[in-house]
């Protein structure tokens, strides 16, 4: 089926669908892989931009990647890390269980170089959010390099996949797996060795601030995937506001990727505990109540 | 049918009419509601509201239709409800506004209808929110009797962008017209602002969805979790569709833009709603969306929003809420009745204050909200007295949660997408007198024309863009369809 062949008033029912999980991948202990049906978001979407997911009723809206699509097959991949109360919820499902909203696609498309050389940094699974970008700067003709990195071996992700589209360096904090380290000293090497004209990276929030002061001085552009809370995903709340060159901005519509030598990380990392008390009340086993109701999608 | 007791004349004299005083609405008890989510006003029973009724006095000029954005016939819904005829009285009003339930509560009727009746010139006014409120409520539980009107299909198709009360209205007046009709929304549950902006409190959920699903059993096809702009575009919209109406809304928060504003516990109105209204994060951790449940609670505006967060922060559990205004108690741009059930529940005002700054400790998370005195000054354009700030007036409403309520501005999501659309130095959408955007066949209405306006107003959009539509639509037709006859006859013509 040609997209823009599907007549979409007579098509639209498979949005009144739940979203099905058509295949279910554990990457490591607490990151899974999930392939969802989502057909026109398949079709649209761009490296760089994301999804609002809400599991079911009473589930909160939370943001996620959009780490691959299938257009043919009318999938998406999302890759979840298991932190809280939702991401747990979501990890937990399994083939044929579904999720009752997915919205997108959201966000700004990734700013993207033609030619040149690239440097993909991800950390955790940061790396399944650069791998939609290494995958079109590959295709477009870009050289593509990258480093990824997690706390142990199998914290490692998406390596097998990057791998197709240039050189990957992998590191781990114990060494278990690849060099022992930090990316950041890997990616140093890189910067004082090699012609790099842009670096893409996503991880958590204290790795991408040191991979901008990294390349501050080289002065190398930087562009960082930011991941404040968010609420609706369409810039009508406010509450994803992060604070770029002296200018608050919506990380939803405005961005949520950013130049980072720009971004004031210190603000992000403090508005990222606002729901700390919260979110281990959440996970407290003895609110049960509405469990009962999601658990419907999980087996 | 109600039946009336016996011994009420059934037509009083004007006379008599006179002499009934306007009727209460119940409500429930102030130091209650305050801790819980329950409607404040309970509603009109059958006996009030026919002695209500009893007291329009069916004026010949009837001068409260003038003030209503809509034309509501008043006197006549009123004279069916007067006389117990409910469905008449229900079609009546369902004739003019789709959605009485909702306008009945929300509509600010003292400036509008009920300040123009007769009757408010000496004494009261007829209530006609309440008895609309009372009919509207009567209808929405009855509309199993009422069988929706069969129509015919016109062939042709609509998308509806946003599902609002622009969105909802247009899609009414459109369905009824035999178009098919499909609304798409942003979010994962229609009703725009009367879902995730204006509290249970005042506007029970369960109406709006159950006007939602009236619209659906008159076929309307609604799309949930589709952002235009994203998801599809206008474009893709204007070629799959016949015709497009754009009731996106004015949902921009503006921040005040002062120092403090991005520290822990400041919330634009409307996240703090949305969390609460849509998200249901007052029932945390029995849901999963947490909000702040701040001890002490300053909200920044006077308006209606402000009155609704404020409210909302009480019955989170605040121990102080305190609406901060920089103009004076008159000035108060929220309804009469927010502005007093709100003291009622024991909210604070600081009137003639500014907030210069948010302050905050080590941890980022607010301690206070830093405010300048404000005196009335010059006239400004609005004819308002411009407040001006008293130099060395400072002073702090300690507090650890700022909610800022200061206005809303028109959301440039869809509309950056479409360089073509005219829009107005505020990001509004031009329309000409039919509600027509500079884009054929795509008109629009409601905040996103407007700016942040209200409920009725959008509704009125929606109607009188649907009935534009229809034109339009019955148009093309006869153009598309005399060129196919011009085919046919030529063809006809080769045959020969
Ligand atoms: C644009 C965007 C894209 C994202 N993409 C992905 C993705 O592809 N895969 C993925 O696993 N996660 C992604 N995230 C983060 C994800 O949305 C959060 O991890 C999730 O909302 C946490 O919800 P929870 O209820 O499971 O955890 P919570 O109970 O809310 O939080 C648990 C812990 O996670 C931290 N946390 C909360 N929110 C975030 C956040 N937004 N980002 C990082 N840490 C957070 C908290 O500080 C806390 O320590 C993305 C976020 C954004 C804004
Ligand atoms: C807290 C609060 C209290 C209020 N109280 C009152 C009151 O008491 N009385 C009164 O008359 N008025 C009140 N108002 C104002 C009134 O609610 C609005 O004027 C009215 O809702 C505007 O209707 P609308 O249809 O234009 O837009 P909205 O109600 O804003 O609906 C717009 C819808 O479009 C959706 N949308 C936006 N962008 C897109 C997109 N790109 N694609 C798909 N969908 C999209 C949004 O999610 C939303 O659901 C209040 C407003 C607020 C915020
Ligand atoms: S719609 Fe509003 S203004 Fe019009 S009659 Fe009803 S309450 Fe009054
Ligand atoms: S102006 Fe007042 S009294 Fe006269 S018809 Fe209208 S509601 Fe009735
Ligand atoms: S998530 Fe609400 S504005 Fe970005």
């Amino acid at each position: 089926m040609t997209p823009e062949k599907r007549p979409f008033s007579h098509n639209l029912s498979y949005y009144e669908d739940m979203h099905l999980v058509v295949a279910k991948t554990r990457l490591s202990e607490n990151v899974v892989r999930l392939d969802v049906s989502a057909p026109r978001i398949a079709e649209v979407r761009q490296p760089g931009q994301f999804v609002i997911v809400r599991l079911g009723e009473g589930a909160e809206r939370i943001p996620l990647t959009i780490a691959d699509a299938d257009s043919d097959a009318g999938t998406l991949t999302l890759v979840i890390q298991a932190v809280g109360k939702s991401t747990k919820d979501l990890t937990s499902l399994e083939v044929g269980d579904s999720i009752t909203d997915i919205a997108g696609p959201l966000g700004h498309p990734t700013e993207l170089i033609t030619s040149g050389r690239a440097l993909c940094i991800g950390g955790g699974v940061g790396t399944a959010v650069v791998h939609p970008i290494a995958q079109e700067l590959f295709s477009r003709g870009v050289d593509v390099m990258s480093v990824i990195g997690g706390r142990a071996r199998d914290f490692v992700i998406f390596e097998n996949e990057l791998f197709r589209f240039g050189d990957v360096i992998v590191c781990t904090d114990d060494g278990s797996y690849g060099k022992k380290g930090l990316v950041t000293s890997v990616a140093q090497d890189i910067l004082a060795n090699s012609e790099i004209d842009i670096v893409y990276t996503a991880g958590p929030v204290p790795m991408m601030r040191a991979v901008a002061n990294l390349t501050r001085p080289f002065g190398v552009k930087t562009i960082v995937s930011l991941n404040p809370v968010m609420v609706d995903g369409t810039g009508m709340c406010g509450g994803c506001r992060v604070s770029v060159g002296g200018q608050t901005l919506f990380a939803c519509v405005d961005g949520p990727e950013f130049d980072g030598h720009e971004v004031d990380f210190e603000m992000l990392m403090d508005r990222l505990t606002t729901y700390r008390t919260a979110e281990k009340q959440s996970l407290n086993p003895n609110c049960q109540s509405r469990h009962a109701s999601v658990s419907t999608h999980l087996p | 049918m109600i039946a009336k007791s016996p011994d009420t004349p059934s037509k009083p004299t004007p006379k008599q009419r006179m002499l009934i005083e306007r009727q209460h609405m119940p409500e429930q008890d102030a130091q209650a509601r305050a801790a819980n989510f329950g409607e404040v006003n309970l509603g009109l029973t059958e006996q009030l509201a026919l002695l209500e009724a009893d007291r329009c006095l069916q004026c010949k000029v009837p001068k409260c239709v003038n003030g209503c954005p809509v034309k509501v016939n008043i006197p006549q819904f009123i004279k069916h409800l007067s006389e117990g005829d409910l469905p008449g009285a229900a079609k009546c009003l369902l004739r003019d506004n789709v959605l009485p339930s909702v306008t009945g509560r929300v509509c600010p009727q003292e400036s509008q209808c009920e300040s123009e009746c007769l009757r408010a010139h000496k004494g009261l006014s007829v209530a006609i929110g309440y008895l609309e409120r009372f009919v509207g409520d009567w209808a929405r539980e009855h509309s199993g009797d009422q069988t929706p009107n069969e129509v015919t299909p016109s062939g042709k198709t609509v998308a509806i962008v946003g599902s609002g009360p622009g969105g909802l209205a247009a899609a009414g007046g459109l369905a009824a017209s035999g178009h098919d009709v499909t609304v798409f929304e942003a979010l994962h549950k229609a009703g725009g602002v009367l879902i995730y902006g204006i509290p249970e409190f005042r506007l029970p959920k369960k109406i709006v969805e159950a006007e939602v699903r009236r619209l659906e059993k008159a076929g309307v096809k609604i799309v949930c979790n589709t952002i235009i702009g994203r998801t599809y575009t206008l474009q893709e919209l204007q070629g799959q569709f016949d015709a497009v109406f754009l009731a996106n809304g004015a949902g921009l928060p503006i921040f005040m833009n002062i120092p403090g504003e991005n520290l822990k516990g400041v919330y634009s109105a409307n996240e703090y709603l949305t969390r609460v209204n849509l998200m249901a994060a007052h029932e945390f951790p029995n849901s999963d969306t947490p909000v702040l449940r701040g001890k002490h609670v300053a909200i920044v505006g006077g308006g209606n929003v402000a009155m609704d967060a404020a409210r909302t922060a009480k019955r989170l559990g605040a121990e102080s809420s305190t609406i901060v205004y920089r103009r004076s108690k008159e000035e108060l741009p929220a309804r009469e009745e927010e502005a007093h059930h709100a003291r009622e529940e024991g909210l604070q005002f600081e009137f003639l204050a500014a907030p210069v700054q948010v302050l905050g400790n080590e941890e980022k998370w607010v301690t206070g909200l830093k405010c300048v005195r404000m005196q009335a000054g010059e006239p400004d354009e609005s004819g308002r007295a411009r407040p001006v700030a008293i130099p060395g007036s400072e002073f702090v409403i300690p507090c650890d949660t700022v909610v800022t309520a200061i206005g809303s501005r028109a959301n440039p999501l869809l509309t950056s997408t479409c360089p073509d659309l005219q829009l107005n130095k505020w990001g509004n959408i031009i329309v000409d007198e039919n509600g027509m955007t500079s884009l054929p066949g795509v008109f629009a209405g409601g905040d996103i024309v407007r700016g942040a306006a209200t409920v009725i107003l959008a509704m009125g959009d929606g109607k009188r863009a649907a009935k534009a539509m229809d034109d339009y639509l019955r148009n093309t037709e006869t153009e598309s369809g005399s060129i196919r006859n011009n085919i046919m006859a030529s063809l006809c013509d080769v045959n020969l």
